[in-house]
């Protein structure tokens, strides 16, 4: 309780600092030789941003979950090794490389390919915690509710979700704020948003534009996070969480 | 009831885990699967319900080919606990003892009721464990609401793999007690897959010992102990099988109903003379309603002068058993208590008669020349 009571004044504390930045660069005269973005751009990049997360998420969900589930059944199996090992490998790949591949890959800049190398990024934390979500539900568990008659669409339905939900809840949580640091570096390949403004900041060797681009991304993230951590503890069936406070 | 017909399990593998196995379990009754691990026992009661696929023969149930009932027909009417339990953690206690009737479709007031009907047969307050979660119970309470949701929609046959085998031993003991006294009001047929013999000879009807996926013998537990069919039942049964043949008797049984006794106002010339004619050195003391007092010994008849009362010299019982005690119980009794006999009453404190260890000992002699003359 006491813990996450100071957590929480740590969060409010950094979300502070990070907004109050940003409002102090944007209300500045100038930087340097140029103005600081107006809120207004400020606004415009925000938006491209959480747009370009939350599409590459989107998809990364409506893929990854049903493919992390698929190959816990027996017929699929085999191709566990396979479909997990890359997520694993993918995952060591610099989310940068991903970016630029993708871009080359599509043959064009802009929006799009950012959204799907951020897809193809996201993918794998989800991948992952849906298969280790279900594969790892005590295995006497699963024997019961087979010997006791449930189908094996019962099993998954009644049992294997709602005991794999946090879990997998878990890995859109990682995935997202993995993401939102990721969606940054799209502005490389001119995908627009937060990144935009860091950029400029960068090229024009400009500090405290990079800090205006950088201070809001770093506080969605942080925003993000503690919104799924809600949705997670929300989610998380109620004997669950009983076990988890007793063990 | 359950049929077993030259069933035959071989694994991908090549191993043989049953081999050619015939059975009949009778209607009503416990059949425990006995056997060192690895001789196929669960595996044969895995093929009962099909979570194992048969390789060769049948099994039928109420003489019905298993293979021919969908299976997760054939599941719900049969009732599955384990030893790990595997309650559902994220189901209320309520939730979990109804999963077989919600799958059956039973409407909602008669699961309701069927659940605190359960709750109570397996001793659980309704008022208070119904809405726990599996993370609230303790492991006898879990055990329990296993046991509960095995006979959720009520079904004619059960099978148990070591259901009491992850408990602590005085919990185990006491939930065995509490089934066995269950099982007499749901006379349910039951197989029971142990390698535990102290569970097998308490719980079951039959015994079916196997060895290496074959069935070695099948019997009662006291054909078990007494006539052993080979070296490898004599061996499994091991050595303590005196003491396992005294839990298959009763008091009642092998008690003497005519004890020496005195009564508790008469003189103690009286006790001395029933001591004469007995040659024994004790002797039980009752009052006018046959009420047991206590004991006489000999060497406190020796030190009493004339006209003294029986009421002088009389010890009080430290123990005492029941007609229904059974014999392990009741040696363990005589061993704790000074005289090293016990005394038996009625519920109300009347003698029924006596046992001492020459009893015993000529009990568990006859139970070895039957054995031996074979």
């Amino acid at each position: 309780m006491r813990q996450r009571f100071s957590r929480r004044i740590v969060l409010a504390v950094l979300l502070g600092v990070l907004i109050g930045s940003t409002v102090w660069v944007t209300n500045m005269e100038i930087l340097k030789f140029r103005p600081p973005a107006t809120y207004q751009e400020l606004t415009k990049r925000m938006w491209e941003h959480i747009l370009m997360v939350g599409l590459g998420e989107l998809i990364a969900i409506a893929v990854g979950i049903p493919l992390g589930i698929i190959v816990t059944r027996p017929k699929f199996k085999a191709l566990s090794p396979i479909i997990i090992g890359g997520a694993n490998i993918g995952q060591t790949l610099p989310s940068m490389a991903v970016v630029a591949i993708i871009a080359v890959v599509m043959g064009q800049f802009g929006f799009y390919p950012a959204v799907i190398a951020l897809f193809i990024y996201g993918l794998l934390p989800i991948i992952r915690n849906s298969y280790a979500g279900i594969n790892n539900i005590d295995p006497s568990i699963i024997e019961s509710a087979k010997g006791m008659g449930m189908s094996r669409r019962q099993i998954l339905r009644k049992i294997e979700l709602p005991l794999a939900r946090p879990v997998i809840m878990a890995g859109i949580r990682t995935s997202t704020v993995i993401n939102v640091g990721t969606a940054a570096l799209a502005a490389l390949i001119a995908a627009g948003g937060m990144g935009m403004i860091i950029l400029a900041g960068l090229l024009n060797n400009i500090p405290l534009l990079v800090l205006q681009g950088a201070a809001p991304t770093a506080a969605l993230a942080v925003t993000l996070d503690v919104i799924l951590e809600g949705i997670e503890s929300l989610i998380t069936p109620r004997g669950l969480r009983m076990r988890k406070e007793k063990g | 009831m359950i049929k077993l017909e030259n069933v035959t399990k071989i694994y991908p593998d090549g191993t043989r885990a049953v081999n050619n196995l015939s059975l009949e379990i009778n209607k009503g009754e416990i059949c425990v699967l006995l056997g060192p691990s690895g001789c196929g026992k669960t595996t044969t009661m895995k093929m009962i319900n099909r979570l194992i696929p048969i390789t060769s023969g049948k099994i039928y149930i109420n003489g019905e080919d298993n293979t021919k009932i969908d299976e997760n027909e054939l599941r719900r009417n049969i009732g599955y606990a384990i030893q790990q339990i595997g309650l559902f953690p994220h189901m209320t206690v309520e939730q979990n003892i109804m999963t077989v009737p919600v799958l059956k479709g039973w409407p909602e007031n008669k699961r309701k009721k069927r659940a605190k009907e359960l709750l109570e047969l397996v001793g659980l307050d309704p008022a208070i464990y119904s809405n726990k979660y599996p993370a609230e119970l303790s492991g006898g309470q879990m055990q329990r609401v296993g046991v509960a949701r095995a006979l959720g929609a009520d079904p004619e046959i059960l099978l148990m793999d070591e259901p009491f085998g992850a408990i602590d031993p005085i919990t185990r003991g006491r939930l065995q007690d509490e089934f066995l006294k269950i099982q007499e009001e749901i006379k349910k047929t039951i197989v029971f897959v142990t390698h535990d013999l102290n569970e097998a000879m308490k719980m079951g009807d039959k015994i079916a010992l196997l060895k290496d996926g074959r069935l070695v013998q099948y019997d009662t537990p006291a054909n078990l102990l007494y006539k052993p069919k080979n070296d490898f039942v004599r061996n499994f049964v091991g050595a303590d099988r005196a003491l396992q043949g005294l839990r298959l008797l009763k008091v009642k049984e092998v008690m003497s109903t005519s004890p020496p006794v005195v009564k508790v106002n008469d003189d103690l010339a009286v006790a001395k003379k029933r001591i004469e004619e007995e040659k024994i050195p004790w002797l039980m003391v009752v009052d006018n309603e046959n009420r047991f007092l206590g004991w006489i010994n000999k060497p406190d008849l020796a030190t009493c002068r004339q006209g003294e009362k029986v009421e002088k010299v009389v010890i009080p019982p430290t123990t005492t058993a029941f007609p229904e005690t059974f014999l392990n119980e009741a040696l363990s009794l005589m061993l704790s208590s000074a005289i090293g006999n016990l005394a038996i009453v009625d519920n109300k404190g009347r003698l029924k008669g006596v046992l001492t260890f020459d009893i015993l000992r000529e009990v568990i002699g006859k139970s070895y020349v039957g054995e031996r003359s074979k």
